[in-house]
């Protein structure tokens, strides 16, 4: 047991302030344990979300030291003895009241996303699919929907440009949809023009914050961003489908050289090759 | 004085209370009936507990090993539950598993695949056959997921970080919900024909838990004070394997899964202690030794299953009896060992958050070292009792599913039977809600008193000067029912507790949260404190009435199941002076077809010997 310091920020959408705590803290304990500890002895209506305490939910997000991260998730022992915890609510959204902060903008875009449209089951009333095939799509089905992702975004946060881009988080929500094998839907038109797969310019903060560690930018944004240069800038794709009306799902140069294997680590090569093809697509 | 009309109205046809695995299965089935349908969730959509679920959900599909079908499944539920299951209710079930597990896939849902491109299904606790389809260990998150991906587009009103605090009536049946927004902490009152509870269980009464803080048994206590009874409530499932080191994370659930990919229980002697506890009922279908045990991991089919493998509440017990003999390891707990069983790239590929949650919160690698683990609260087998068919409480009006909802799993729950009930259930209810809307004559409404009365017992709790700290209160709940009602239970400690409990309600009386009503986690908590309150007295009160041990109900002070006892439920209701009544209430026989199979050996089962005739 000993005494750490915590700067807990404390107020609602009209303002508010950094708050001092002086807090027992137990060996093992997270960050998440020891705001609980303030809420039963020092501050019984410090607000804040959680639910799993085990990174599970994606609920306890917030800015510790200026990083966002899972309270749930941080163990006090990353910390030096010495030094004081910052707790803050996530600077992208609205704050409601102290580490809680208005997330339903996130809700909203879900909603625009067209559903899942399967193709119909085979005749045995089963659908088959490969587990090589669906790797990939499990590894966007992780997410916690935490939005740390959405907080750390440069244009949802310092641009703000909330209306013009939809986020990683639902970059790889599309993502999960395009690559779904089952999927029968075309949403490349709305990816480029109302998703706005354009505005990320790929610093892979998002993947860099995802407590899941999915590929964000790598194995999602940039193999969309390509389907989108495929359609739309490829001019003999624009000649084909203007002269034949061919308009089929292309697979793209980073998937193909992936060859449908699994993990982060796999798209490395491939995307920093898809980079430029779409970085092109970011400036026109 | 309070103006009815000021608070905010909200109408629908259903309203179902919690956003997890069943409630947004039974939201999806009333919208599909074209009923009106509000869902009110205490958290932000897709934070249910419902996520936290891992291991799988039980199907008897066979597409792992053939032999599987709906009568085993059932037969493993009955034997599981050691018999105390509605048969109707675990007959529905095993039938009806396998294609609301093929209508996820059809929502959106990816799960883990067999080499022919089907959907995989893994080995777990109590099931004969593989059966539960998973993805990783991460099933839960994937339910939830499609669930709410799909339910978002079919004119669902979902009612965030909303809480319900009390169902309203006209006369018999049911009217409305009284709640409030977290968000602001104002009241909205939601006028309805039908109400679906699909609320979960009251596991944070215990300090040892592996439910989060959603867990206190609203439903559970709403159906109770609004007259509905409860069943089976004694018997709450200790989970074998929860996280035991460190102390802020004990409690939180390692997957059966790891025992079902061939993790081994072993105590500080390095001994392989399951096999000293294989219980009569189930010798027969369980490895004897070592050796066979270790031939069954490497696929051979006419090898008997591990021991680890057996019911939950079988392993809780042998768990807590090797800690009790000083057999336990450092920290009070066990040792689960995959590491030394499996290549550490299959543990990261099929129990990747166990992987994760390990290195992240206990710095162990798990490919390398075993866990320490011990038994954690994690389910309420008990509930509201409900008719099998329609899911329809004793309240007109008034339906449950789910874990809140009593019947399915008896006195035991197999692992992976949960998830499968949550869709099984939710959709039954959905349907039984709509047949009730449409027999309805005229809309119930609820009366401006009932209204202000519910106010005013919520808002004193901020008002009042000073009082009991509802979080200090907490504390001592969790310190009276894990004293008294643990995994082991005799008289004297449950008449000690139902005393405590009694002056926990007194002090209840005058809690007290500090601050404003928005956003409020103080007032929040004792509100919640209300609920907690009757669900752990009922819990209490029922374990005390039922004189054997079954399933996970154990009485120290009488040993062993009794034929007599399994002929009873015991019911608890609210007496007509407001006193909890317990009632020992017999319970209604199987057809004998289906006491047939449960009751039957496997070998005769497979050979048609018995249960041929039903379909």
């Amino acid at each position: 047991m000993a005494k750490r310091s915590f700067k807990v920020w404390r107020g609602d959408a009209k303002g508010g302030e950094f708050k001092q705590f002086e807090v027992e803290v137990d060996s093992g304990m997270v960050v998440l344990d020891v705001l609980h500890r303030i809420q039963a002895h020092d501050a019984n209506d410090l607000a804040l979300r959680w639910n799993c305490k085990a990174g599970k939910c994606g609920s306890c997000s917030m800015e510790i030291n200026g990083k966002p991260r899972l309270a749930c998730m941080t163990r006090m022992n990353v910390f030096t003895d010495e030094e004081t915890i910052t707790c803050q609510p996530l600077k992208t959204f609205p704050v409601i009241k102290d580490l809680v902060t208005d997330v339903s903008w996130n809700y909203k875009q879900n909603k625009r996303i067209r559903p899942f449209k399967p193709r119909p089951r085979e005749a045995d009333g089963t659908h088959r699919m490969y587990q090589e095939d669906v790797d990939r799509v499990q590894e966007f089905r992780k997410c916690i929907e935490c939005f740390l992702c959405q907080d750390v975004c440069h244009v949802l946060r310092d641009r703000d440009s909330k209306d013009a881009f939809v986020g990683p988080r639902f970059m790889i929500r599309l993502a999960t949809l395009e690559m779904h094998p089952l999927d029968t839907d075309d949403r490349i038109p709305e990816i480029r023009k109302e998703y706005g797969s354009g505005l990320c310019n790929i610093t892979r903060c998002c993947t860099e914050v995802c407590p899941e560690h999915i590929g964000i930018t790598d194995n999602g944004i940039i193999p969309l961003k390509e389907r989108v240069v495929d359609r739309f800038y490829d001019p003999i794709a624009i000649i084909g489908r203007k002269l034949f009306g061919i308009r089929r799902r292309t697979k793209t140069l980073a998937e193909e050289g992936a060859g449908g294997s699994s993990g982060s680590g796999s798209g490395g090569g491939a995307g920093s090759a898809a980079g430029g093809k779409a970085k092109e697509e970011g400036e026109t | 004085m309070l103006d009815v009309s000021e608070i905010q109205t909200i109408d629908h046809d259903v309203v179902v209370i919690g956003a997890g695995g069943a409630g947004l299965r039974a939201a999806i089935e009333c919208s599909a009936h074209g009923l009106s349908t509000g869902v009110l969730s205490k958290s932000l959509l897709g934070k249910a507990h419902t996520v936290m679920a891992e291991g799988g959900m039980a199907a008897a599909m066979g597409n792992v090993d053939p032999r599987d079908n709906w009568k085993v499944h059932f037969r493993d539920t009955m034997r599981g539950g050691k018999f105390l299951n509605v048969w109707r209710m675990a007959e529905l079930h095993a039938k009806q598993a396998p294609d609301r597990v093929r209508e996820l896939e059809e929502w959106g849902a990816v799960f883990d695949r067999t080499k022919e491109g089907l959907i995989s299904q893994r080995n777990f606790g109590g099931h004969r056959y593989p059966r539960l389809a998973h993805v990783g260990d991460r099933t839960g998150l994937e339910l939830i997921r499609s669930l709410q991906d799909h339910g978002i587009h079919r004119g669902i009103s979902f009612h965030m970080e909303c809480t319900a605090l009390e169902l309203l009536k006209d006369g018999d049946r049911i009217a409305g919900v009284l709640a409030y927004w977290r968000e602001t902490g104002r009241f909205v009152v939601l006028r309805t024909k039908a109400v679906i509870l699909a609320t979960g269980g009251g596991g944070k009464a215990w300090p040892v838990t592996s439910n989060s803080w959603e867990y206190t048994g609203d439903g559970i206590a709403m159906a109770y004070e609004a007259g509905a009874e409860l069943m089976d409530l004694e018997f709450t499932q200790f989970h074998p394997t929860g996280m035991v080191w460190p102390l802020s994370v004990r409690g939180i659930l390692v997957t059966e899964g790891v025992r079902g990919d061939g993790g081994i229980l072993k105590n500080n002697k390095g001994e392989r202690f399951m096999f000293n506890y294989i219980s009569e009922r189930f010798a027969p279908e369980t490895a004897a030794t070592v050796e066979e045990a270790n031939r069954w991991l490497e696929g051979d089919k006419s090898a008997r299953r591990p021991p680890e493998l057996l019911t939950r509440d079988e392993v809780a017990r042998a768990i807590t009896a090797e800690v009790k003999a000083g057999r336990g390891s450092p920290h009070g707990g066990v040792f689960l060992d995959i590491a030394s069983r499996r290549p550490a790239e299959f543990i990261r590929r099929k129990l990747p958050s166990m992987y994760h949650q390990f290195k992240e919160l206990a710095e162990v690698d798990i490919t390398k070292e075993p866990m320490e683990v011990g038994p954690t609260l994690h389910y309420f087998m008990g509930g509201v009792r409900v008719d099998a068919d329609t899911q329809e409480s004793t309240v007109p009006g008034l339906f449950a599913c789910g874990e809140c909802a009593a019947g399915l799993h008896g006195a035991n729950r197999l692992g992976g039977n949960s998830l499968s009930d949550l869709i099984v259930f939710g959709k039954l209810a959905g349907d039984g809600a709509k047949q009730y809307v449409s027999g309805l004559a005229a809309t119930p409404r609820p009366t401006d008193d009932q209204i202000k009365a519910g106010i005013r017992r919520a808002t004193e709790i901020l008002n009042r000067d000073s009082g009991t700290n509802p979080y200090l209160l907490h504390g001592k709940l969790e310190d009276t029912m894990s004293r008294g009602v643990g995994i082991v239970r005799q008289k004297d400690e449950l008449e000690k507790a139902v005393a405590e409990l009694e002056a926990l309600k007194v002090d209840a009386q005058t809690m007290k949260a500090p601050g404003a009503s928005q956003y409020n986690p103080g007032w929040h908590e004792a509100l919640s404190m209300r609920s907690l309150l009757v669900t752990s007295e009922a819990v209490t009160r029922a374990a005390l009435t039922r004189e054997e041990s079954r399933g996970a109900h154990t009485r120290l002070d009488f040993p062993g199941e009794s034929a007599e006892w399994v002929k009873y439920n015991v019911i608890v209701k609210r007496g007509a002076s407001g006193e909890m009544v317990v009632e020992k209430r017999p319970k209604p026989e199987g057809p004998p077809q289906l006491v047939a199979i449960a009751h039957a050996k496997i070998e005769d089962l497979e050979a048609g010997k018995v249960g041929a005739d039903v379909t």
